[in-house]
């Protein structure tokens, strides 16, 4: 601590001393290579001739972008994902946040955890191990399917054939969105049982005393009370599915799948950069991404605030 | 003073709810039974449901198809030194942004927030490209060093001190002849406690599954971390799905056991800006 008292620091530049660090680090990784990223949109470069070939072409990597059947393809593949992957997130978590809140209360550490746990886990374990369980002859999803088709009544719902999940362009979209329904589905039990804890007690009681049941206090008490974090749970589903990288991208060998059926946006902008060595167009498409992603908060926003403002 | 029907619904509810448990945490179960049994095994009618004893097998062919416990200390020592660097850096970063008062501080902090938000991609191919120009490919640093930055760490330590250390704390110790680094080291840190457990963990969480991250900048297999390396595993044709499962058990078990000591902590940690 001697050497903490001798270097003394005065008032005046400590605060500089101590955000420096961060800063400079936050500067060099976190903001150029957003600026790097806009200029080099704007350019035509092949790594492999070093930075010295690189030049301007203008809207060129945009165009490009914008007439590229597979980019229009990914995005719609990307924005499927996420409704199909996300809604159920949320219709989902919300009955289950409101049992928990209302009927657990020694057991609700280990429930909610059980359900957060696959949110922490490593995508790429889970989507290895989902890569088998999803495998056409001996994979234990098709086999429950199996089992199920022999119930009688339930069977005509139930394929009779053993689904290609993995392989066939229909059906790896259903099988990524369960893997991301299933790790982030906790996450937005877990907001809801936050917002839940929020509605004071006495609402329900005064429900009660009118003679309002359990469903009608979930409708008419409950689901407004939610509405702002709502707002913020789909945001956040927006914003994370929009960006769907890895469970993809393990699910496809970081391919896309067969005919690109699996290939989300980021794998695509991944492969035009790593794969084609266009870095530009790549650029170029994370923009336009981008604006795509602006574009669906702003509307989530719009959808979610209240019509009349002096309500 | 419980009628009948709200009895029903509340063992319907823990039915729904106990039954939705199981089946997230059934996919798990699996990942360590097949973990323990050859690829034939996995692959045959009807599967295995308890834990078999090839666990030592797979591991075998895990260590001879990749440098399997090199890419594990790799994985170790990029968690590790990004905990460290990040809990240092934002320890300090959220001190200044909440307690003192510099130029500039509040667009700082906005610009600082708004990354917060900013999709991930958006840096992927700069990234790299400045990695490569800086040398840092298949290099460590790569992945710790720009980690250090992290916008979420600011905003829950600056948060944190906002909230529980009391400025006449940090006067009184000023006037006491403390100097400023003296302040922090000796006060602010060991009343930073809580947090710097909170963020430390998901930082450590966040770079033990971290993917993109190397996939972008780690190119030979001697470096790769975890993650990598057990997708470089998948093939296919002939994927070893016993060995890849227990690598992957391997992969997840200390999270697990981070879980089991610290589920409540993390949890509320991870979901902070939406509670608050």
């Amino acid at each position: 601590m001697n050497l903490l008292s001798s270097l003394r620091l005065s008032p005046k530049w400590a605060p500089y001393v101590f955000v420096s660090p961060f800063l400079l680090l936050f500067l060099i990784f976190g903001v150029f290579p957003l600026a790097f990223s806009l200029y080099l949109a704007f350019q035509s470069w092949e790594p492999t001739s070093g930075l010295s070939a690189m030049h301007y072409v203008g809207f060129e990597n945009y165009s490009f972008a914008l007439q590229d059947e597979w980019f229009w393809k990914s995005l719609k593949n990307t924005a499927w994902l996420a409704l199909v992957s996300g809604v159920p997130q949320h219709v989902v978590a919300i009955p289950l946040a409101y049992f928990i809140h209302s009927s657990f209360s020694r057991l609700r550490n280990g429930v909610v955890g059980a359900y957060f746990l696959p949110y922490i886990t490593s995508t790429v374990a889970i989507s290895i191990l989902f890569s088998s369980l999803f495998s056409t002859d001996f994979g234990l999803i098709n086999l429950g399917l199996r089992v199920l088709h022999e119930i009688p009544g339930l069977g005509w719902l139930l394929p009779a054939q053993a689904i290609d999940w993995l392989n066939d362009p229909d059906h790896i979209k259903p099988a990524i969105s369960l893997i991301v329904f299933w790790r982030y589905v906790g996450f937005n039990v877990v907001l809801y049982l936050a917002a839940l804890q929020t509605i004071p007690k006495d609402i329900y009681e005064a429900a009660t005393m009118d003679g309002a049941g359990r469903l009608q206090q979930f409708f008419y008490i409950t689901l407004p009370s939610l509405k702002p974090m709502i707002f913020f749970g789909v945001t956040l589903s927006v914003i994370g599915g929009m960006q769907l990288f890895e469970e993809p991208f393990i699910l496809t060998g970081g391919r896309g799948g067969s005919d690109q059926a699996g290939m989300t946006t980021a794998i695509y902008l991944y492969r035009m950069a790593f794969d084609f060595n266009d870095f530009g167009a790549a650029s170029a498409m994370s923009w336009l991404l981008f604006v795509v992603v602006g574009a669906l908060t702003w509307l989530t926003n719009r959808a979610f605030r209240p019509r009349d403002a002096s309500h | 003073m419980e009628t009948k029907t709200e009895r029903i619904s509340t063992w319907a509810a823990y039915l729904v709810v106990g039954v939705g448990a199981l089946i997230m945490l059934t996919p798990f179960y699996f990942m360590f039974v097949f973990a323990t049994h050859s690829r034939t095994e996995i692959f045959s009618l009807p599967p295995p449901i308890f834990f078999g004893d090839s666990f030592m097998d797979n591991l075998n062919i895990l260590t001879q198809r990749m440098p399997f416990w090199r890419n594990l200390g790799w994985s170790l020592y990029v968690a590790v030194a990004s905990t460290a660097l990040t809990l240092l850096f934002c320890a300090m970063g959220g001190y200044a942004f909440a307690m003192f008062d510099f130029k500039y501080k509040k667009a700082l902090f906005g610009v600082v927030m708004a990354t917060l938000l900013l999709p991930s991609f958006m840096n992927m191919i700069p990234t790299f490209m400045i990695m490569d120009v800086l040398g840092w490919i298949d290099q460590p640093r790569a992945l710790y060093i720009p980690g250090a930055a992290s916008a979420f760490g600011i905003f829950l330590m600056r948060q944190f001190v906002t909230a529980s250390i009391p400025k006449d704390l940090i006067e009184a110790a000023r006037m006491d002849g403390c100097g400023e680094l003296g302040v922090f080291w000796r006060i602010v840190l060991p009343l930073l406690k809580p947090a710097l457990g909170t963020l430390g963990l998901i930082t450590f969480i966040a770079s033990w599954n971290n993917f993109i991250g190397p996939l972008i900048v780690m190119r030979s297999p001697e470096m790769y971390t975890l993650p990598l390396a057990l997708r470089s595993l998948q093939s296919p044709v002939d994927t070893e799905w016993g060995a890849l499962m227990a690598g992957s058990a391997i992969a997840t078990l200390p999270l697990l056991v981070l879980f089991v000591i610290s589920s409540k902590q993390l949890i509320s940690g991870l979901t902070t800006g939406a509670v608050k």
